[in-house]
């Protein structure tokens, strides 16, 4: 220790008898305390530590070191007494220079360590003062070559002068609040022992006072101010931990409610599910009013069931609480809500004669929705106050939050994957469709399909089995979404087998829906119509499975007519009496006739008085532009459509097929 | 939006279906019906307040025909709009449900089958 070396070189200095300058060893000891002050000022600065008890611990055991020299020399001094040595002046000094060194080293790191405390929380006026402090001390210290004696007024003004600046430092102990009860009780120990080496100290000085020739440190000014203030400080240390020890336990309550409403509101982030949050939210109300057993009560409405989680009690002694709530007396309901329902309401409950005397009851809502109640009990009487209450309010409000986030994520993760699986079948749907038509020599033929949002199944396609003899289907599956789809994806796969097989439009029907009984869900059907155009003979022979009729425009007659004729939706009779709900109609046309195939997406389109766009207004769209092109015809419905119904998005599928027939061409 | 009302005239059994039955309300009957069929053996549904149906309701319908049948349960729809009627037209469920005008002839149809 560079300390050490001081001493060495100071007490060597004194040991020289004559021939020195009589300043040098008041030089000296100027040099030695200002480097103390130095070294101690770096070496704890360096301790990066922000834990004051283990600074305290540093300066306790820098105490109890230097105790044990001095007690040493003070052995040794009582070993040499009877000798001749022990009167020689120089030994004297030696060992009281060595003692000077002890103590001057406990009192300045103490100081430093004192210092660190003052600026736990630091303030632009806290270091000015501080700063003034020092440069008083570093003044008075100049005062060794102006000895003042005890008893002359500017040593009590000075001694008065620090007591008084010692005050003014000592009621920066903002570190005393961030010690839990057990630091404090540590806290308040290590202060006394160090109270009384500084007493020990004290008194040690005092007792060579008057045999000094060179330095008394006893009447030293600085060394005096020192422990003016290093007592001070240590007085009002222990005493204002003593008196902060009754609100301490407050003081960790209101930091542990803090850190579990932290976990509370950080559930999301670190990674817990909704369990966790149920499980922290009730632990931290337990603890925080210090309930005897509790119970949270969430609702599954996914099962009617109530999950319960519990703490310290069981399912008998709950039904046996809630036995004993409609007897109890409600002390207060706790709402500002007109309607006193205990049901939507949180209370407290006092009852008589149980072994739960005070039962607190919050219900817990999200988004306005009952989502389970909270139920704390306490064996004692009036055993919640306000502010229980409110922590419980905030901590219930914080569970509510993370939960609904949770609920939230969930809900757009379902939704993407929704809206994910919608794509796909939407993708899937649209890729069923014939991506064009193929071109006749006959007749021009126009397909437009147009989904809604959701997915339905509207399906059509057209197969050219030979050049006289061209194959149409339509057809609307029940239901949307990804069913829908595939439930169409099979149509597609019925009609591609049969048509090569050239069956008539009846006997199609017939084993399609034999094929389809075995495919579709309960409440599925599919509705379809099935037509061979026959350009040699200029016959369209079709029949209808449900689907909407067909509509056919009589260029000669200038006039348009749906074929209904009987039929049934493919699926609902599953067995082989279908057939007689099959019939079959064959029209003669000639060119410039119309045939229009459509779904009901088309004229179930509906305005904002819910009035449907009907057949009718179908009918004299096609008889108004018949004698334009089937695109020019599909345009105008589309459009007729759209101004109908005020959007440009439909609810359902809507299909069109329009084929207008040509002069044969040889 | 679908409101379903129920209530026993003698031995029938009424639902009355208000509103409009689509993909998403007709589970509401779905249920309903799934629930009735297991006591009753005379159906009726008034169907006067009803304006729409689509494809999934008409679903409703069509999957308890078979299970009617081998039950011997009897269902009757009266007071069908014309525009509920024709949905049910086109599909040809009208001919394998009986429908009605009123709520007489229904119950006497009930009876007589």
């Amino acid at each position: 220790m560079s300390a050490s070396g001081l001493i060495l070189v100071f007490s060597d200095m004194n040991n020289i008898p004559t021939g020195m300058p009589p300043f040098l060893p008041l030089i000296s000891f100027i040099v030695l305390f200002i480097s103390l002050y130095i070294f101690y000022h770096y070496h704890l600065g360096r301790l990066k530590t922000t834990n004051l008890q283990e600074l305290l611990w540093k300066v306790f055991v820098t105490g109890l070191i230097a105790t044990i020299l001095s007690l040493g020399i003070m052995l040794l001094e009582f070993l040499f007494s009877n000798h001749r040595v022990g009167e020689n002046p120089l030994f004297i000094n030696l060992h009281y220079f060595l003692n000077v060194g002890l103590i001057l080293g406990f009192i300045v790191s103490t100081f430093v360590v004192w210092e660190r405390f003052i600026f736990y929380q630091k303030s632009k006026r806290l270091i000015y003062s501080w700063r003034s402090f020092i440069y008083f001390l570093l003044l008075s210290l100049f005062l060794v070559f102006v000895p003042i004696d005890i008893g002359e007024p500017l040593f009590y003004v000075f001694i008065g002068l620090t007591f008084l600046v010692s005050i003014y430092f000592s009621v920066n102990l903002k570190w005393v609040a961030y010690l839990n009860y057990k630091q404090k009780w540590k806290s308040i120990l290590l202060f006394i022992l160090i109270v009384i080496y500084l007493g020990y100290f004290i008194q040690e000085l005092s007792s060579y006072s008057g045999d000094i020739i060179i330095l008394d440190l006893f009447t030293n000014i600085t060394t005096l101010c020192i422990f003016t203030f290093v007592f001070v400080y240590a007085i009002t240390s222990v005493l204002v931990l003593l008196f902060n020890l009754p609100t301490s336990s407050v003081f960790e309550k209101k930091l542990e409610e803090i850190i579990n409403f932290q976990r509370l509101s950080q559930s999301r982030n670190t990674g817990k599910n909704k369990e966790e949050v149920y499980e922290i939210l009730l632990e931290s109300s337990v603890s925080a009013v210090m309930a005897d057993a509790a119970w949270l009560d969430i609702n599954q409405p996914e099962n009617h069931e109530i999950k319960q989680l519990t703490y310290r009690i069981s399912k008998n002694e709950i039904l046996d609480v809630q036995e004993h709530i409609p007897k109890a007396k409600i002390q207060k309901i706790l709402s500002t809500d007109p309607v006193k329902n205990l049901k939507t309401n949180r209370y407290i409950a006092s009852v008589r004669d149980f072994k739960y005397r005070s039962i607190l009851v919050f219900p817990i809502f999200i988004q306005n929705e009952s989502f389970g109640t909270l139920n704390l009990l306490k064996e004692i009487s009036d055993g919640f106050n306000d502010d229980m209450i409110g922590i419980i309010g905030t901590f219930i409000n914080q569970a509510s939050i993370s939960i609904e986030n949770f609920n939230l994520i969930d809900a757009a993760v379902e939704n993407e994957r929704y809206t994910k699986e919608l794509n796909i079948a939407k993708t899937v749907q649209r890729s069923l469709l014939p991506a064009k038509l193929e071109k006749s020599n006959y007749y021009d033929i126009i397909g437009y399909s147009e989904s809604a949002d959701e997915v339905g199944g509207d399906y059509y396609d057209v197969f050219k089995i030979n050049e006289d003899k061209t194959i149409l289907i339509i057809g609307d599956v029940s239901g949307k979404g990804t069913s829908a789809a595939f439930h169409m994806s099979q149509l597609k796969g019925i009609f591609h087998s049969l048509v090569q097989l050239q069956l008539s439009p009846k006997d199609f029907l017939i084993y399609a829906n034999n094929a389809l009984a075995k495919g579709l869900d309960k409440s599925s059907f599919i509705t379809a119509a099935y037509y061979i155009i026959d350009t040699k003979a200029k016959t369209i022979e079709f029949s209808r499975a449900g689907h909407c009729p067909t509509l056919f425009y009589d260029t000669g007659k200038r006039s348009a007519n749906y074929f209904y004729g009987i039929g049934l939706g493919l699926g609902i009779i599953r067995n082989n009496e279908f057939y007689r709900y099959v019939n079959i109609d064959k029209i003669k046309y000639k060119p410039g006739d119309i045939l229009i195939l459509f779904t009901d997406g088309i004229t179930e389109t509906r305005n904002s008085d819910q009035e449907e766009f009907g057949y009718d207004r179908l009918k004299e769209l096609i008889v108004k532009n018949a004698n334009r092109t089937p695109n020019e015809i599909k345009d105008e419905i589309v459009q007729e459509m759209h101004s109908f119904s005020g959007s440009t998005t439909t609810e359902d599928d809507s299909t069109l097929i329009i084929i207008k027939f040509k002069e044969n061409k040889t | 939006m679908i409101t379903i009302e129920t209530n026993t005239e003698e031995d029938f059994y009424i639902i009355k279906v208000s509103g409009e039955i689509d993909a998403s309300s007709s589970i509401y009957l779905d249920n309903k019906i799934g629930e009735i069929i297991k006591s009753e053996k005379k159906i009726l549904v008034d169907c006067n307040d009803l304006q729409y149906i689509s494809s999934a309701g008409l679903g409703v319908f069509m999957s308890y025909i078979h299970e009617m049948e081998e039950e011997d349960i009897k269902m009757v729809l009266f007071g069908l709009g014309n525009n509920v009627k024709n949905v049910f037209h086109i599909l040809g469920l009208d001919q394998l449900i009986n429908m009605v005008e009123t709520k007489e002839d229904a119950k006497s149809l009930v009876d007589a089958i």
